[in-house]
C-alpha cells in the first residue's frame, strides 16, 4: 500500500514544528518496514480535533501477528544475540533509546499532539519526560535483577534464576500513546523478553517512530515488533496466540475481561491488566481548600478527562461543600479550549467520535437523573470533538454518572458527613485503581489511606506519578503492577535449580 | 599510537569545586616508574586542608542543600554524565594512568577505563532504586524504614588501580547521596585529579566531592581521626587497615570499611584443563605487575599434574614481555615505585634463602625504572615467608598437594581471606571446594573476573564490608526506622465505652467502641 506522505493539512494557527512526512507508516517487523500481508486494507489515522486525515497506516491482521510472533520467537532462541547479551548491555540499549527520544523530543511531542489531540505543551513536558525517564529507569535495572541462593534442607545447593518469560504481547491505549509504549517495552526488555506490541488504532504514529529509534539504537532484529491494527483483529490474534507467553493490556475493563478469557481459552499465557477506574477523591474540611480545589480540578480534567486515574468522584465533607463546588466551577469555566498545538490552550478535543458520543450520552443521563449541572454540559466549537469542561453537583451514588467510567471532562462533586461513610461509599465500586485524600490530620490520612481499596492513594496531592513507584489496580481495575521494581516480577519467570552436593556446610 | 603526555594541569587540591594550593604551600613529586623521573609536582594536603575539605563536604550535606534535595534519579543522571565524560576522555586518561602507575597502555585503555565507565553507569542505575520498607510490626503503628546517606565519607584509595579504585568508591557513595573527601595515593594522583575536573564539568554541586593528594601518615591519618567525618573507607595494606580501625576507635567511632591484602590460594585439581589452568594461573599472579590484592599468590597443584604444570608455568613466565608500558606488545611494566621494588627483591631473596627452588627470573629486568623479572618459585612450603606474606610483585609460588581436604585446610590456613580459585571439571569437587574456602570471592575455572554487579571483599584480615553490587550500597547507608502512632479504631467513629471492674463496680478505663 503506498504511503501518503503529504503530511497534515494546515489548520488555523501555526504548529510548533513543521510535521515531517509520515515516514514510518509501515509496520515495523523484525527490524524492517514491511507491507501488511493483506495489503488491500488500511486504517486511516485521523486527527481527532481537526478531523483531518493525517495519513494512511498499514493494518496488521492475524497473518501479520503470526509473522511478528515468529520473529520475536527467533530473537528469543537460546544463543541468540539478545539472549547472550550482557544484562548491562541490555540496559545500555535502553539508555541509548532514551537518548534518541530526547533528541527527537520535539518531533515526538508534535506527532503525539496531532494524533491524539492532547495539548502540545503537555505532550512535551509530561508525556515525553515520563517516556525518557521510564526508559532510563529500566535501563538501570537490567543488571540488577537478582535471583537468590537458598538454604534448603538436605545436601543440596539451590539457587534461582530470574529468567525472561519469552515473547510478550502488549496492547496499549490511545490516551498516552508514547508513554504507554515506554511503560510496556521498558520493563519487558530490561528483563530480557522480546515483544510484539500493538498500538491503538487511533494513535499509531508515535509508536512507529519509536520503532525506528529502536532500530537506530541497535536492538537486535525481532526484539521489538510493532503491529498497528484493530483490537478485534490484531489485538484478538495476540490474546489468542498459542506462541505468545504473556500478554499485558491497558484499556477498558470490558476488553480486559476478553483478554483474560482468551488467555484461558488458548495457552494460559500470563496476563496483566491495567483497566478502568472510577476514582474517589476525598476532601476533608480540615484540608488546604484552595490546594484541594486545584488538585481535584487537574486530577479530573487532565488530558481532557481521558485518564484511568481521573478523580471522577470528588467527595467533599459537608461544611466546605458549597465553597468547594463554587471554586471548582470557577476553575472549570477558566479553561481555554482550542487547537492543542497552540500555547495558551489547556483543553483539547476528545479522541474520537465514539468517545465523544459516549461522554455526551452520560452527560445527558446526569441531567435526566437529576444531578445539578453547574457548568458545561455540551459540545464546543464548530469543528472537532470538543466538550465543555462540565461540573455536576448533588450527585448521588446510584446515578449512572457516579457508577460508570465517563473518560471525559465531567467532574462530579458529592457530599459526605462522616469518615466511615465516605470510606464505605468510596469503596462501593467494582473498580479500585486510585484515590485521593485531602486532610491535614496525620491520623485521618493514615487511616483513610489504609482503608481505601485502591492501588494508588494520594494524600494532599493527585496524579503524582513517578516511574519508581508501582501503579496498578485492586479489583476490576486490573491485576499486576507496572512501574517501579514491582513491574519486574511481571516480566520474569523464576527457575529454581537444585544441585546435589556431597557435603553441605552453612 | 598513543601520544606522549603534553600538558598536565590538574595539580592542586580539589575542594568545593575549586582548585586550591595546600595551606602549607607544600608540594611533592610524582614519579614515572618506567624511568624513575619526576613527572610533575602536586599540591600536598595536610590536616589543615583535610579540615577545609570536610567543611565543604559537611556544608554540601546540610538539610535543604541542593544535593540533599535533589531527586534520587538526578543523582543517577549526574553519575551517567560523569561516565560519559570519562568515556570521552578515555584515551587521555589511559595515557595519564600509564605514565603515573606504569601499567601497560593497552591494559589501561582496554581494561581499566572500560571497567571505570561501567562502574559509574552501574551505580547511576541504583540511585533511585535503593528502597526502604514498610514493616508489619505488632500494635497500632505504621512502621517504615528510610535508607538515608551516612553523611561525610572519607575515602582513601591505593595506587594499583587509581581510576578504578576511585570509581569503586565514588559510585556507591554518591548514588546513595553522601558527600566525599577522597585522598588519592601519593604515588598516583594524576588521573583522580583530572576526574575531579570532570565532576565539576558535569554538574555535581559544590562540595559533594573533594579530592586531595597527600601522604598517608599526614592527610590519610587526618581523615581517619577526624571528628566530623562520619565514615571512612580504606583500600590498601592490612598494616594500615589496623591503623584506620584504631583511629576510628580513638576518635568518633566513624563507620569503617576496609579492603586489605590477600594471599589468595589458586587450587588446580588433576582433572583441570591443563592449558587453561596454566594460562589463567599465570594471569592470576602476574596481572598488573603482580600488584593486585586478590592475586593468586599460592598456586596449589595436585601431585599427579605438578611437574607438567610447573614446567609449563615456567615456560609461560619466561615468555612474558617486560618493557616500555607504551609499547603495545608489552605485557608487564615496571613496579610502581622504589619502595615496592626493594620490598619485592627482598622477598625474592628470602625465597632463595629459605630453600624454595628458583625456576626463572629472580632479579632486576632493566637499567632504569623499577622493572623486575617475572619470577617463579617451585617446591614452596607453607611456612616459607614467600608463602605467608603478601609480596605484591611478579613472584609466583607453586606448592604441591595430595587430597582435597588437605588443600582446603592449607588454603584456609592464613590470616587473609580475600579471594580463591579452583580449577576442575568435576561439578561436585567444584562445589565442595568453593563452599569450603574462607574467601570473599571464589573463582571456578577462571580468575580475576570482576564485575560492578558482584560484591567483592574479604574474610578475616583481608577486610570488612563488601564493595560493588547491591551489597556495596549498604556501607553508605544509615537505616532510619520510623514508628507512627496510628489509632485506627478511634479515628473512625471516635466512640468509646467504659469497662467495669466487677469486684468494685468502678470504671477501669475507656475502650474504643467498634461498630459495623
Amino acid at each position: 500500500m503506498p504511503v501518503n506522505g503529504a503530511g497534515v493539512q494546515q489548520t488555523e494557527g501555526s504548529t510548533p514544528t513543521s510535521p515531517t512526512e509520515a515516514k514510518e507508516d509501515n509496520m515495523t517487523d523484525n527490524g524492517h518496514q514491511q507491507q501488511s500481508d493483506n495489503g488491500t486494507l488500511s486504517c486511516s489515522s485521523i486527527t481527532s480535533g481537526m478531523r483531518t486525515l493525517l495519513c494512511e497506516v498499514e493494518e496488521a491482521d492475524t497473518e501479520d501477528v503470526d509473522e511478528a510472533v515468529r520473529s520475536a520467537r527467533d530473537a528469543f532462541q537460546m544463543g541468540s544475540p539478545w539472549r547472550s547479551m550482557d544484562a548491562s548491555d541490555r540496559g545500555q540499549l535502553l539508555n541509548k533509546l532514551a537518548d534518541l527520544v530526547e533528541r527527537d523530543r520535539l518531533l515526538l511531542a508534535t506527532l503525539e499532539a496531532l494524533d491524539s489531540g492532547k495539548v502540545f505543551l503537555m505532550a512535551y513536558f509530561v508525556d515525553l519526560m515520563a517516556t525518557i525517564k521510564t526508559l532510563r529507569y529500566y535501563g538501570g535495572w537490567a543488571d540488577k535483577i537478582h535471583g537468590k541462593t537458598i538454604p534448603v534442607d538436605g545436601e543440596y545447593f539451590t539457587y534461582t534464576r530470574h529468567e525472561p518469560i519469552g515473547v510478550c504481547g502488549q496492547i496499549i491505549p490511545w490516551n498516552f500513546p508514547v508513554m504507554m509504549f515506554a511503560w510496556k517495552i521498558a520493563p519487558a526488555l530490561c528483563c530480557g523478553n522480546t515483544v510484539v506490541i500493538k498500538p491503538a488504532e487511533q494513535t499509531p504514529l508515535s509508536a512507529l517512530h519509536m520503532a525506528a529509534l529502536i532500530k537506530e539504537a541497535g536492538f537486535p532484529p525481532g526484539v521489538v515488533n510493532v503491529v498497528p491494527g484493530y483490537g478485534q483483529t490484531a489485538g484478538c490474534a495476540i490474546s489468542h496466540h498459542m506462541d505468545i507467553d504473556k500478554i499485558a493490556f491497558t484499556g477498558s475493563t470490558a476488553v480486559g475481561k476478553l483478554i483474560q478469557r482468551a488467555a484461558g481459552d488458548s495457552n494460559l499465557k500470563r496476563v496483566t491488566l491495567e483497566l478502568g477506574g472510577k476514582n474517589p477523591n476525598i476532601v476533608f474540611s480540615d484540608c488546604d481548600l484552595e490546594h484541594a480545589v486545584e488538585q481535584a480540578h487537574s486530577g479530573l480534567f487532565f488530558n481532557q478527562g481521558q485518564c484511568c486515574l481521573a478523580g471522577s468522584r470528588v467527595f467533599v465533607e459537608g461544611p466546605i461543600y458549597e465553597e468547594f463546588v463554587h471554586r471548582s466551577v470557577e476553575k472549570a469555566r477558566g479553561k481555554v479550549l482550542g487547537n492543542p498545538l497552540l500555547p495558551g490552550v489547556d483543553h483539547g478535543p476528545q479522541i474520537d467520535q465514539k468517545q465523544f458520543d459516549k461522554i455526551m450520552e452520560l452527560i445527558e443521563s446526569g441531567k435526566r437523573e437529576g444531578a445539578t449541572l453547574e457548568c458545561g454540559g455540551s459540545a464546543w466549537g464548530q469543528q472537532g470533538l470538543f466538550i465543555q469542561p462540565t461540573v455536576f453537583s448533588n450527585v448521588t451514588d446510584d446515578m449512572r454518572i457516579a457508577k460508570e467510567e465517563i473518560f471525559g471532562p465531567v467532574q462530579l462533586i458529592m457530599c459526605f458527613r462522616t469518615t466511615r461513610e465516605v470510606i464505605q461509599r468510596a469503596n462501593a465500586t467494582q473498580y479500585g485503581l486510585a484515590a485521593g485524600v485531602f486532610t491535614n490530620d496525620i491520623d485521618k490520612a493514615l487511616t483513610v489511606s489504609s482503608a481505601l481499596q485502591a492501588g494508588m492513594v494520594w494524600v494532599n496531592c493527585y496524579n503524582a506519578m513517578s516511574v519508581q513507584c508501582p501503579f496498578g489496580g485492586f479489583k476490576m481495575s486490573g491485576n499486576g503492577r507496572e512501574l517501579g521494581e514491582y513491574a519486574l516480577q511481571e516480566y520474569t519467570e523464576v527457575k529454581a535449580v537444585t544441585i546435589k552436593i556431597s557435603q553441605k556446610n552453612s | 599510537m598513543p601520544n606522549r603526555l603534553g600538558v598536565v594541569d590538574r595539580l592542586s587540591l580539589f575542594i568545593n569545586n575549586q582548585w586550591h594550593d595546600a595551606v602549607s604551600g607544600k608540594t611533592f613529586p610524582t614519579i614515572n616508574p618506567a624511568t624513575g623521573e619526576v613527572i610533575c609536582q602536586v599540591a600536598e594536603a595536610d590536616a589543615a586542608d583535610v579540615d577545609k575539605a570536610v567543611q565543604a563536604a559537611r556544608n554540601a550535606f546540610k538539610l535543604g542543600s541542593p544535593w540533599r534535595r535533589m531527586d534520587a534519579s538526578n543523582r543517577g543522571l549526574l553519575l551517567h554524565r560523569l561516565a560519559d565524560a570519562i568515556e570521552r576522555d578515555a584515551a587521555y586518561l589511559a595515557e595519564l594512568e600509564t605514565i603515573d602507575n606504569g601499567k601497560p597502555y593497552t591494559v589501561s585503555y582496554m581494561v581499566d577505563l572500560p571497567l571505570v565507565v561501567k562502574c559509574f553507569r552501574y551505580y547511576a542505575g541504583w540511585a533511585d532504586k535503593w528502597e526502604g520498607k514498610t514493616i508489619p510490626i505488632d500494635g497500632d503503628f505504621f512502621c517504615y524504614t528510610r535508607h538515608e546517606p551516612i553523611g561525610v565519607c572519607g575515602q582513601i584509595i591505593p595506587w594499583n588501580f587509581p581510576l578504578l579504585m576511585q570509581a569503586w568508591k565514588l559510585g556507591p557513595a554518591l548514588a546513595t547521596g553522601n558527600t566525599v573527601v577522597m585522598k588519592v595515593a601519593e604515588q598516583t594522583p594524576l588521573t583522580a585529579l583530572y576526574v575531579a575536573s570532570l565532576i565539576k564539568e558535569v554538574g555535581f554541586p559544590d562540595g559533594v566531592v573533594n579530592i586531595l593528594a597527600g601522604l598517608g601518615p599526614s592527610a590519610g591519618a587526618a581523615i581517619a581521626r577526624h571528628m566530623d567525618v562520619d565514615k571512612v573507607a580504606f583500600t590498601g595494606s592490612t598494616e594500615v587497615g589496623h591503623l584506620i580501625q584504631q583511629a576510628s576507635g580513638g576518635s568518633n567511632l566513624k563507620k569503617v570499611t576496609l579492603e586489605l591484602g590477600g594471599k589468595s590460594p589458586n587450587i588446580i585439581l588433576s582433572d583441570a584443563n591443563m592449558e587453561d589452568a596454566v594460562e589463567q594461573s599465570h594471569f592470576a599472579l602476574f596481572f598488573n605487575q603482580g600488584q593486585c590484592c586478590c592475586a593468586g599468590t599460592r598456586t596449589y597443584v595436585q601431585a599427579d599434574i605438578y611437574d607438567e604444570f610447573v614446567e609449563r608455568s615456567v615456560e609461560r613466565a619466561k615468555r612474558r614481555v617486560v618493557g616500555d608500558p607504551f609499547d603495545l606488545k608489552t605485557e608487564q611494566g615496571p613496579q610502581v615505585d622504589q619502595e615496592q621494588f626493594n620490598k619485592i627483591l627482598g622477598y625474592i631473596s628470602s625465597g632463595k634463602r629459605e630453600g624454595a627452588k628458583l625456576l626463572c627470573g629472580g632479579g632486576v629486568a632493566a637499567d632504569r625504572g623499577y622493572y623486575i623479572q617475572p619470577t617463579v618459585f617451585g617446591d614452596v612450603q607453607d611456612n616459607m615467608t614467600i608463602a605467608r606474606e603478601e609480596i605484591f610483585g611478579p613472584v609466583m609460588q607453586i606448592l604441591k598437594f595430595k587430597s582435597l581436604e588437605e588443600v582446603v585446610e592449607r588454603a584456609n590456613d592464613t590470616k587473609y581471606g580475600l579471594a580463591a580459585a579452583v580449577f576442575t571439571k568435576d561439578i561436585d569437587k567444584a562445589n565442595y571446594v568453593s563452599h569450603s574456602l574462607r574467601a570473599g570471592t571464589v573463582w571456578i575455572n577462571c580468575y580475576d573476573v570482576l564485575a560492578a554487579q558482584a560484591p567483592f571483599g574479604g574474610y578475616k584480615a583481608s577486610g570488612n564490608g563488601r564493595e560493588l553490587g547491591e551489597y556495596g550500597l549498604e556501607n553508605y547507608t544509615e537505616v532510619k526506622t520510623l514508628f507512627i502512632n496510628n489509632q485506627w479504631h478511634d479515628a473512625v467513629s471516635g466512640k468509646t465505652f467504659p469497662t467495669i471492674n466487677p469486684a468494685t463496680g468502678e470504671v477501669i478505663c475507656q475502650v474504643a467502641e467498634a461498630d459495623a
